[in-house]
């Protein structure tokens, strides 16, 4: 049994793994290494999310602004006082988490649509409060961001890397870097989904009085998952600012809060690879569309409407399930 | 000052009164089906909308605005019938995402037919402002809180006096129940999404030539409605009137002695005030989980 749930959890990262990697064989434009950056990074922060909704069945609609605040914790430091980009993250992921143990405690105890509108409201006052502190944020016309360094080596889309002897584009590194973030972030994620953590926050998810007369202590777990889950959305936005090179309020706005919860319950909740896919659809979408035109966003919206409709339990959820479908019926007809 | 103190109240009102209308709307779905109804704002977008369009067309005024509410109730029709009925056990994240796929649809499709231009529709009865006090209130500000006063009174009604919306009570307060007395459950649903799209564009209408309208203006419209739906306490009319006009008269407020562009942070301050001393808002019920 337990080398079976080992072995489970490896197949879905060994298998990212070798997307990750075999990914440059297939690009070489440095748009797609751009967009590939950005969709890895986003995941990371997807991932987390999935941890708080998919796992322990709570709703955030306010997500996008603990990435913002990351990401303008970092752009600040670094820009504005001469940090450097590693402390900046660390310390900017420790400020939001516990900004998210603050107002995750009493939030926490609602339920429903009632914790929607409430991280929803909290999401929307950090984006006023980065739209309106222009003399530190820009406002609304948002700031530039100085490249990514680590001890002093800068990592920036425009620069030329050798590694392994390799001589290496800035976006193809940048791409990679992204890469084994999003791997440390999935790999991070399934460990604790399958820690005796996971096993309290699942029991939430099913019923939370349940879980608390069998002994969960469910405030304390519902607040350590959104602790984590803002960490995480904290540190990709960092390294999204870092990469983007320029941020605008954006990065906090409601829109891009629905956009993550959006990608968590397309790709199907609950499973890690799934919300990726999730990330990578709902990014890549708007490049399809853009051809549309003017049609651009009905399509999306119907797209987005019909996938629900056909499929709420989410893309991959939806397609394991008539897999397994059709193998049952094959086997079926094997006996 | 008083004067400036009563104008700001006129404001607050004024919008309030507008915010009470959608989280009526809000209520009213809420109470049928369980669903918060992220396009909800969408239907005073197409109420105003195609008021000004038509009357540009040189259809009359009074002729415009009864084709425009046709038009956003059978969309609320529509809704129902093809987004949230075919999804009925999909669980709450998932609906939530729908009507927002919904919303940005009727958004997209808005914006191929008007265009992404702000458009100006005049006052019903001139632009002549009354002074009270000292403090000017405008024309238009009177036409929406009368017309928010009437339909109130037509839901209390309608709901109170009526069949149809004894049914509308009945299936929300126990829907397999409300199927054994022979209530047709589904058609009551898909009234309440009719009924709540005619109350949100008939704001929609009321309060066009204050706000201007244009294909995206639904967005923040819809969400200060849920704001006040949930701070009136979901489900509940008489909350969702006193959610709306404690809103709109706290943003006016912020807006004025404190500063307009953090208007909007204080009023999602005060949602989070009432949701932490009072999680399920002023005036829900207090509903116990059953296991």
């Amino acid at each position: 049994m337990i080398a079976k749930l080992f072995e489970f959890r490896l197949k879905g990262l060994v298998f990212l793994a070798l997307v990750v990697f075999a990914l440059p064989l297939f690009i070489s434009n440095p748009f797609h290494y751009s967009l590939a950056t950005q969709i890895a990074l986003i995941a990371g922060a997807v991932v987390g999310l999935n941890l708080l909704v998919g796992f322990a069945g709570q709703i955030s609609l306010g997500h996008a602004g603990f990435f913002g605040l990351g990401a303008y914790f970092s752009a600040i430091m670094t820009g504005h006082y001469d940090w450097s980009a590693v402390p900046a993250l660390i310390v900017g992921a420790i400020g939001v988490g516990i900004i998210a143990w603050v107002v995750g405690r009493p939030i926490l105890r609602l339920k429903g649509h009632y914790l929607s509108m409430a991280t929803l409201a909290v999401g929307f006052i950090i984006a006023i409060i980065l739209n309106n502190e222009r003399e530190m944020t820009g406002g609304p016309d948002g700031m530039p961001v100085p490249a990514f360094d680590v001890f002093g080596w800068e990592l920036s889309p425009f620069g030329q890397y050798s590694l392994f002897g390799l001589d290496i584009s800035g976006d193809l590194a940048w791409y990679l870097f992204a890469g084994v973030v999003l791997l440390v972030a999935v790999w991070l994620a399934q460990n604790l989904i399958d820690s005796p953590i996971g096993r309290a926050l699942r029991s939430v998810h099913g019923s939370e009085v349940a879980a608390s007369v069998v002994g969960v202590n469910t405030t304390k777990y519902k607040s350590l998952v959104f602790v984590i889950s803002a960490v995480y959305a904290s540190v990709m936005g960092a390294l999204y600012a870092h990469f983007q090179g320029f941020i605008t309020p954006a990065v906090a706005g409601f829109e891009f809060s629905i956009l993550l919860i959006t990608m968590v319950v397309l790709g199907g909740m609950g499973s890690t690879i799934g919300v990726i896919i999730g990330a990578v659809v709902l990014e890549l979408l708007p490049q399809v569309l853009a051809d549309f035109q003017e049609f651009e966003m009905m399509l999306f919206g119907l797209i987005l409407m019909l996938t629900m409709i056909f499929m709420p339990k989410g893309l991959l959820p939806t397609a394991a399930n008539v897999l397994a479908k059709r193998r049952a019926k094959s086997a079926g007809a094997d006996a | 000052m008083f004067s400036e103190f009563l104008q700001y109240l006129f404001t607050g009102i004024t919008i309030g009164a507008t915010y009470a209308l959608i989280a009526l709307g809000f209520t009213l779905i809420y109470n049928a089906s369980h669903v918060i109804n992220f396009a909800q704002g969408e239907f005073l977008m197409i109420g105003g909308m195609a008021t000004v369009s038509l009357t540009a067309m040189g259809v009359p005024m009074l002729l415009a605005i009864v084709l425009a509410v046709a038009l956003a109730g059978l969309m609320g029709i529509a809704l129902q019938r093809l987004a949230i009925a075919p999804a009925k056990d999909a669980n709450v994240v998932t609906l939530i995402i729908i009507t927002i796929g919904a919303s940005i649809f009727i958004r997209g499709l808005a914006q191929l037919v008007w265009g992404k231009k702000y458009h100006v529709m005049p006052n019903f009865s001139g632009d002549e402002p009354i002074a009270v006090f000292g403090a000017v209130l405008n024309s238009q500000s009177l036409w929406v809180l009368g017309v928010g006063a009437v339909l109130v009174a037509v839901l209390v009604y309608f709901f109170t006096r009526t069949m149809t919306g004894k049914a509308i009570l009945a299936t929300s307060m126990n829907k397999d129940a409300a199927r054994l007395v022979g209530i047709r459950t589904q058609m009551v649903l898909m009234l309440a999404f009719m009924v709540s799209a005619l109350l949100g564009s008939i704001a929609g209408i009321v309060v066009a030539p204050i706000t201007f309208t244009s294909y995206d203006i639904g967005i923040i419209l819809g969400l200060k409605g849920f704001v006040a739906a949930a701070i009136g306490g979901l489900g509940s009319g008489v909350g969702a009137v006193v959610g709306g006009l404690a809103l709109g008269v706290v943003e006016a407020m912020a807006a004025g002695y404190l500063s307009s562009d953090y208007k909007d942070a204080v009023a999602f301050s005060m949602i989070l005030l009432v949701l932490f001393f009072m999680p399920r808002g002023l005036f829900g019920a207090n509903v116990v989980e059953r296991v």
